[in-house]
């Protein structure tokens, strides 16, 4: 068996019980936090005791946990994810659409930030202590300590009230714009202000390990070589310093993605996206137990994918992953 | 005169519009244009967005456009003004009413509305279904039908024609028997592919997104609605709201969706205009809502003495910033049927808190506190948790020690009305314009656990009860109305709970949103006349 597809299999082999233990862990969650899906509807319309009781029946809601337990468990078993309480829809149609609006963030973000990031890290790098390093290092930490919440608020006032150029929210316009071109430029357009919030923190992280990275690849002795045998300034700054320190960013690049698929509850909610973080704030607070499952397994399918993406990438730019496994 | 006016336009046509707009146009009105898209804040997305079968503001807000009622609120004459009916009359004996409907109505389908459709809407949805109808309608036996135009209630039991008047506008919006005869009503598509009579018809609803609202052609009233489209932006938070109508990107926002404190800010920008008024029909109540089974508690000189700490005047002013009223007891203020304010008062007096509590047998222990307890503010406003941290800090100052217990909704709803895990909470009952539909309930006793918004405080009176249920049986109108002032001066004697304040809602809109505003239940109306000047 090659290297990769023994990544594979393993990491497969080791998905199933996390993926067990995140659902029970939801499940668990759920059913200790006070009050059900019917006190969520009722705290906004009210009712008599009939009325709880018929909406409890309707909702299935009657049993004891065990029983509730024993059919998601089965439910789980078949792939069949039931029906959102919140929406009365199936879950697997709430969460289709959401996703899309989550993972377009999650790409936009990611690229904004990787992109950013590691050219200001290069660039921070590549001459570390001079005053351009120094200037890119504290703005990143500047962006970095900014709440994403409050820098979205912050772009909002700026580039949409005070000089009126960007939309306010929403991820695509009232109307929608005819031919595919347009409607992707319109997206593209709705998605500069939630990127740039939600990715600032990001393009910080990416730069400082960028440049943490350089800054131990400057003193290898590898390098020293290189330089030494006359390699060029720039040969060696990509392919002696840059590139060794490339790996741990794309080890936080998997971990950021991993955090982005579960979508961001604040951004999501400034900018008015109907993506899976506020899905997964609906689900918590209409107490929405198949919901909440639906979005909790989904997000980890996703997780678990974009790990073992990351290790099959590591393991082509390091030669050495994997083979201790073999 | 809005309401005659209507009258007039749909019976006269084209030419008397013609007069009248001529007329208003001299007494210096603006002329209403035709025309326009008018996009608002919305922050909730009922699952059920049926009036029908669920009536709540936040469904009213969305469906009110669509699916209109028998009979809408209005702050002339006796108080209704007509939609899908344009008479009413009860019998003395309270066992039957009569409703002439409209003519020339029809759904938005195109098929003709008729008489069959209030039968359907009252028997099958609002008497079994609906939250607050189930209570309303329970006598409610059957509707007959004589002709298409005429619906005749009967009940088996004397039901007050008062208390049918004051519930239509809430609780009878009419739904079409045709696209719900067959199948589980609560099943059916139309419970969010709205199809009714009202001036918008239901376009689109892009989940997380918006709802999409499009202008009935064929309306029932001439000439209206105005507007070309109603779209119902979803916006949860409440800053970007505040951003959106700055920038223009919509041009209303209800049910104070901005921020108190962002109020006066957004008053001093051109173009916006700060609206207090259009929700005295939907009048919340605040209100401190107590557990009588706490021994401490049972005692009327105790929660007489918490509500003497109270400072009503500094709740209203520093909490609400002046929008809200200091409340009297359990009918608002607003309600010229009910209200009165001759009834015993708690003013603001420390000294006398104490006093009583002292007598009480509720001394200072050598910590200073009398006695400690446990205080739950309900999470849906921000006014009332910020009022559970006043009443913490005013219950301090007079010797009671309350610890503030946090929940979110669910959790809140569970522990105060299904659990009584409470000594103190803080609640906001909607005032439904008529004692008997939304405020005997929380002091009537017997109720079992698990309804909420109602006496789940472990109080039971012999005379309240006996004066509730003599009410509720009562048909005459004045006599009914005696009965419910002398239910208000019982509860201002017994103190079963204090009310602290009335507030209602306010909107933010653009100043080019005309005719905001101009009926109580204006959000949650039907905005034929609303329209957009350029």
């Amino acid at each position: 068996m090659n290297r990769s597809a023994r990544i594979v299999v393993l990491r497969l082999a080791g998905a199933l019980p996390t993926l067990l233990i995140v659902a029970l862990a939801a499940f668990a969650l759920l059913e200790f936090a006070p009050g059900d899906a019917v006190d969520a509807y009722l705290a906004e319309t009210g009712g008599d005791a009939g009325y709880a009781a018929e909406l409890r029946r309707r909702l299935g809601l009657g049993g004891t946990a065990w029983e509730r337990l024993a059919g998601f468990l089965l439910s789980l078993a078949t792939l069949d994810l039931g029906r959102s309480v919140v929406f009365s829809r199936p879950v697997v149609s709430v969460i289709a659409e959401r996703l899309p609006n989550t993972l377009l963030l999650m790409a936009s973000t990611t690229l904004f930030a990787a992109g950013l990031g590691l050219l200001g890290g290069m660039l921070a790098g590549a001459r570390p202590g001079s005053w351009r390093d120094r200037g890119l290092s504290v703005t990143a930490l500047a962006f970095l300590a900014m709440p994403s919440f409050w820098l979205g608020l912050v772009l909002v006032v700026a580039f949409a009230v005070t000089w009126p150029l960007l939309p306010v929210a929403g991820l695509r316009g009232l109307t929608a714009p005819p031919g595919l071109a347009a409607a992707v430029l319109d997206t593209a357009w709705h998605l500069v202000l939630p990127t740039i919030a939600l990715g600032a923190g990001y393009v910080a992280l990416y730069l400082r390990t960028l440049r943490a990275g350089m800054l131990m690849a400057w003193q290898a002795d590898h390098v020293r070589a290189a330089q030494a045998r006359g390699v060029s300034d720039g040969a060696v700054l990509w392919r002696a310093v840059t590139r060794p320190a490339l790996l741990p960013t794309v080890v936080i690049a998997g971990q950021n993605i991993g955090t982005l698929v579960g979508g961001s509850v604040v951004v999501e909610t400034v900018f008015a996206i109907p993506g899976m973080g506020r899905l997964a704030y609906e689900a918590v607070t209409g107490r929405d137990t198949p919901l909440l499952l639906g979005v909790i397994l989904s997000a980890t399918v996703l997780v678990l994918a974009v790990n073992l993406l990351v290790d099959l990438l590591l393991a082509r730019l390091d030669p050495r992953i994997g083979v201790a496994d073999a | 005169m809005t309401m005659q006016r209507r009258t007039l336009l749909a019976g006269a046509g084209a030419v008397g519009a013609a007069a009248l707009t001529r007329k208003a146009r001299a007494q210096g009105a603006p002329m209403p244009r035709s025309g326009g898209i008018l996009t608002v804040a919305a922050d909730t997305e009922p699952r059920n967005l049926n009036p029908a079968m669920v009536a709540s503001n936040g469904v009213f807000y969305v469906a009110s456009k669509v699916i209109e009622p028998l009979a809408e609120m209005t702050t002339q004459g006796d108080g209704l003004a007509p939609r899908l009916a344009t008479h009413w009359e009860g019998t003395p004996d309270g066992r039957s009413v009569t409703f002439t409907l409209r003519e020339g109505v029809s759904w938005h389908d195109g098929r003709p509305f008729s008489s069959a459709d209030v039968a359907f809407s009252a028997m099958r949805l609002w008497k079994p279904l609906q939250n607050l109808g189930r209570v309303v309608f329970k006598a409610l036996e059957s509707v007959d039908t004589p002709d298409a135009r005429t619906a005749i209630f009967r009940f088996s039991e004397p039901t007050p024609f008062q208390m049918i008047r004051n519930a239509v506008p809430g609780l009878a919006s009419v739904v079409p028997r045709h696209l719900y005869e067959v199948g589980d009503i609560a099943a059916n598509p139309a419970n969010t592919r709205l199809v009714g009579t009202g001036p918008f018809r239901f376009a689109e609803h892009r989940p997380g997104e918006v709802y999409r609202l499009e202008k009935n052609p064929s309306y029932w009233e001439a000439g209206r609605p105005y507007l070309d489209q109603i779209i119902f932006r979803v916006l949860p938070d409440r800053g970007a709201i505040a951003a959106a109508l700055e920038a223009n990107q919509i041009q209303l926002a209800a049910f104070s969706a901005v921020p108190l404190a962002d109020m006066e800010r957004l008053a001093r920008v051109p173009g916006i205009a700060v609206i207090p008024q259009g929700y005295d029909g939907i009048t919340y109540q605040l209100t401190v809502e107590i557990n009588h089974r706490r021994k401490e508690l049972a005692d009327a000189r105790v929660r007489r003495a918490i509500a003497h700490a109270i400072d009503r005047r500094f709740v209203v002013d520093t909490i609400f910033l002046g929008y809200a009223k200091p409340s009297t007891g359990p009918v608002p203020a607003f309600d010229r049927q009910f209200y009165t304010a001759d009834v015993p008062s708690t003013p603001f007096d420390r000294r006398r808190a104490e006093a009583l509590l002292d007598e009480a047998g509720l001394p200072r222990g050598a910590n200073g506190m009398r006695f400690s307890l446990r205080l739950l503010p309900a999470p849906w406003f921000e006014q009332t948790r910020q009022f559970g941290d006043y009443l913490r800090q005013a219950l301090r100052a007079v010797g009671i020690d309350a610890q503030i217990v946090n929940n979110d909704a669910p959790a809140h709803l569970r522990a105060v009305y299904t659990d009584h895990a409470f000594d103190l909470a803080i609640g906001s009952p909607v005032y439904r314009n008529d004692p008997a539909i939304s405020t005997t309930i929380l002091y009537e006793s017997g109720l079992p656990a698990g309804v909420p918004f109602a006496n789940q405080y472990g109080y039971a009176s012999v005379d309240m009860d006996g004066l509730i249920r003599r009410a509720a049986g009562t048909i005459d109108t004045a006599e009914r109305t005696a009965l419910y002032q002398s239910f208000q001066k019982l509860a201002g004697t017994e103190l079963p709970l204090i009310h602290v304040a009335e507030f209602t809602f306010i909107t933010v809109a653009r100043r080019s949103v005309m005719n905001v505003a101009n009926n109580p239940r204006w959000a949650t109306s039907h905005w034929a006349d609303t329209w957009l000047s350029s």
